[in-house]
C-alpha cells in the first residue's frame, strides 16, 4: 500500500498529464540514454585501443590497454592513407566554418532586418525567392555549379565552397533573423532615429546587440553545416591538400593490403564529431530556440 | 521632421543576400535547365540536342530502378522516425531539469553530421570489429560473420537503423515545441472531463499540433527523397547497386561519368518532385493550427 501511496505521489510531482508512473519514466528515459549514447561512446572506446587491439575479432567492448597510438598515425602521413597530418585537414574545416559562419551572419542579420522592418517595391519577390530556395534542393544544382565554378576557377577553393554553403544557409538564417528583429519594440529604433542615427547605425548600434539569441543560433548552425557538410565537398574539391573531415573519413576507409583501419578511421570521426558534441553542450538552449524559430514559426 | 528612410533603405538592406542568392541559386538554377537541353561534355562542344535527355531518361531503367529504391527507402524510414520521435516527445516534454538532462542525450547524434554518423555506423557493423554483430554474438544470435551492409535487406535496414539513431531527435524537438505551446488550461480541462489518457492523445493533443505534425512528416519525405551521404558511405549503393538512391545516380552520372547533360535533365526531374512535395509542405504552414 505506501509504495503504490510513493508512486502517486512521485508521478503527481511530474505532473498530472504523466500516463506513467515516474519509475516507469525513468527506466525507459535511462534507456533510450544508453541507446543513443553508446555508438558515439564505442567509437571513443574503440579508437584509444591499440592498433592490434582494434583489428582484433572479436573485439573487447573496453580496450585492454589505453593508448593514443591511432591518434598519434591521424598526426602524420606515416599511415599511408593521407598525404598530410590530420592537422592540415582541420585546418581546412575550420576555415570552411569561419568563412560560412561570419559571410551567413553578415549577410543574414542585414537580410533579416531588411525583410522585418521595411517595405520596399519587389519586397514580395525576394521573399518568394529566398523561399523557393527552400523548395529547390541543392543537390540537384551542383552539376551547375560545379561547371560555374571550373568557368571561374573557384573549383578545388575552400572559399568557393563556403561561398556555396552561405548561399544555402541563408534561407533559414534570414527568417531567423527575421523573426529576432520582428519581436524588438519599433520605439527603440525610432528614438535612435530622431537622434540622427542613420537607419544603418540604428541597426549596428541598437538593433544588432538586442538580437544575440538570434545571431549566436545562426552561427551555431551554419557551423555544423558547413563542418559536417558531405556532397558538395566530395563533388567540389579534389585536391587532397584541400579536403575537409568529412571527406577525409573517405580516404581512412579505404583498404589496404585488403583490411581496413577501423582503429584509425574511428579516431577520425572522433575528430569529426567532438567539436560539434562540445559546442551543442554548451550553446544547447541556442540550438533549440534556433530550430523552432527559423523553422516552424517561418 | 524629414525622416531619413527612404522607399529603398530596406533594399540595401537585402541586397548584399540577394547578390549571392543571384550568384549561387539564380544563375545554377537557369543553367540547369540550359544544361538539360544540351549534349554538355567537358571538353569540346556544347551541342543543342532539345529534349533527347529527357526522352533518354524516361527509357532509363536504371534511373528508375534507383527512383523505386529510393521510394522505398522514404517509405520504411518515415515511419519509424515519426513515432520515435513522437514517444520521445511526449516522454520529455515538460519543462523540468530532469527532463533537459535526457533531452540533451536524445539530442546529441544530430549535431553529428551524416558522413561521421555513417562512417562510426560502417564501423559499429563490421562483422569482424564491430560492437553491433559482436553484441548479438554474446545474445546467442549465432556466428555473425556475414556482413550486413553486403546484403539485402541487411544493408537498407541497417541505413535506417543508422539514420533513426541520428535523426529522430530532430522530430522530437519540433513536437516537443508544439506541444509545450498547447495552452496547459485545454489539458486541464480535458483532464477534469476524465479523458483517458491515449484520449487525450489521441483527440486534445495530436489535433492540437497537426499543423507541426504535418510539417514534420513532409521533412522526413524531403529529407529522404534526397539521401546520398549514408548509402554512398555505408554501402556504396550496393549490394549489386540495389541501394543506390536518386540523388547517389544523378551524383555518379555528374561526377564520375561525366554525362552533366543527362544529370542536368534527371537534377530537373528531382527538382520538380521536391517542389511538389514542398507545396504540400506550404499549404500545411499556411493552415491554422
Amino acid at each position: 500500500m505506501k509504495r503504490t501511496d510513493l508512486l502517486t505521489k512521485k508521478s503527481k510531482r511530474r505532473g498530472r498529464n504523466s500516463p506513467i508512473p515516474f519509475r516507469g519514466w525513468l527506466v525507459i528515459c535511462i534507456s533510450l540514454m544508453i541507446l543513443f549514447l553508446s555508438p558515439i561512446l564505442s567509437s571513443l572506446l574503440h579508437s584509444v585501443k591499440t592498433p592490434k587491439d582494434s583489428a582484433s575479432s572479436p573485439p573487447a567492448y573496453i580496450p585492454p590497454t589505453f593508448s593514443f597510438e591511432n591518434y598519434r598515425a591521424l598526426a602524420t602521413s606515416s599511415n599511408g592513407l593521407i598525404s598530410n597530418g590530420i592537422h592540415v585537414y582541420i585546418g581546412n574545416s575550420l576555415i570552411l566554418a569561419t568563412l560560412t559562419v561570419l559571410g551567413t551572419l553578415f549577410l543574414a542579420t542585414l537580410g533579416g532586418y531588411g525583410f522585418a522592418r521595411f517595405n520596399f517595391k519587389g519586397k514580395e519577390i525576394y521573399f518568394a525567392v529566398i523561399l523557393l530556395m527552400i523548395m529547390v534542393p541543392f543537390q540537384a544544382l551542383l552539376t551547375p555549379i560545379y561547371f560555374l565554378f571550373s568557368q571561374i576557377e573557384l573549383q578545388n577553393s575552400l572559399i568557393g565552397l563556403s561561398l556555396i554553403y552561405i548561399t544555402y544557409q541563408l534561407p533559414f538564417s534570414i527568417f531567423l533573423m527575421r523573426n529576432t528583429f520582428v519581436v524588438i519594440p519599433r520605439e527603440l529604433g525610432e528614438a535612435a532615429m530622431v537622434d540622427g542615427c542613420s537607419p544603418f547605425k540604428v541597426f549596428r548600434s541598437v538593433m544588432l546587440p538586442l538580437s544575440r539569441p538570434g545571431i549566436i543560433s545562426v552561427a551555431l548552425f551554419a557551423f555544423f553545416a558547413s563542418w559536417n557538410e558531405f556532397i558538395a565537398a566530395l563533388s567540389m574539391i579534389s585536391v587532397q591538400e584541400k579536403y575537409p573531415l568529412p571527406v577525409v573519413l573517405t580516404l581512412l576507409s579505404d583498404r589496404q593490403l585488403g583490411s581496413l583501419n577501423f582503429g584509425l578511421l574511428q579516431a577520425g570521426v572522433v575528430v569529426t564529431m567532438i567539436p560539434c558534441i562540445t559546442l551543442f553542450v554548451v550553446l544547447q538552449k541556442y540550438y533549440v530556440s534556433g530550430l523552432i524559430s527559423g523553422g516552424v514559426k517561418s | 521632421m524629414k525622416t531619413r528612410t527612404s522607399k529603398q533603405t530596406g533594399f540595401w538592406f537585402i541586397l548584399p543576400a540577394m547578390v549571392f542568392v543571384l550568384l549561387f541559386f539564380i544563375f545554377p538554377l537557369i543553367a540547369v535547365l540550359i544544361m538539360s537541353m544540351t549534349n554538355f561534355p567537358l571538353l569540346g562542344e556544347v551541342e543543342y540536342v532539345g529534349l533527347q535527355n529527357y526522352t533518354d531518361m524516361i527509357g532509363d531503367t536504371e534511373f528508375h530502378q534507383t527512383i523505386i529504391q529510393t521510394l522505398i527507402y522514404t517509405v520504411l524510414v518515415t515511419p519509424p522516425l515519426f513515432f520515435v520521435g513522437l514517444g520521445m516527445a511526449l516522454l520529455i516534454r515538460k519543462t523540468n531539469k530532469l527532463s533537459s538532462f535526457f533531452r540533451t542525450f536524445f539530442f546529441m547524434p544530430i549535431v553529428i553530421g551524416f558522413g561521421s554518423a555513417a562512417f562510426l555506423w560502417y564501423w559499429l557493423l563490421d562483422p569482424g570489429t564491430g560492437y553491433i554483430p559482436q553484441l548479438l554474438r554474446d545474445l546467442g544470435f549465432g556466428a555473425m560473420d556475414k556482413p550486413i551492409l553486403g546484403y539485402m535487406p541487411g544493408a537498407l535496414l541497417a541505413v535506417i537503423l543508422m539514420v533513426v539513431w541520428k535523426f529522430s531527435s530532430f522530430q522530437m524537438i519540433l513536437l516537443m515545441a508544439a506541444m509545450q505551446g498547447i495552452d496547459p488550461e485545454v489539458m486541464e480541462s480535458s483532464e477534469m472531463d476524465g479523458a483517458v489518457k491515449w484520449k487525450q492523445l489521441r483527440y486534445i493533443t495530436l489535433p492540437l499540433i497537426k499543423r507541426t505534425l504535418g510539417m514534420v512528416f513532409i521533412l522526413s519525405i524531403a529529407g529522404s527523397l534526397l539521401a546520398f551521404d549514408q548509402f554512398y558511405i555505408m554501402t556504396s549503393g550496393g549490394p549489386t547497386g540495389q541501394t543506390e538512391t536518386m540523388v547517389f545516380y544523378v551524383w555518379r552520372q555528374a561526377f564520375r561519368s561525366f554525362n552533366l547533360g543527362s544529370a542536368a535533365a534527371m537534377s530537373v526531374a528531382i527538382s520538380i518532385a521536391l517542389l511538389l512535395v514542398s507545396l504540400i509542405q506550404v499549404r500545411f504552414i499556411n493552415e491554422k493550427d
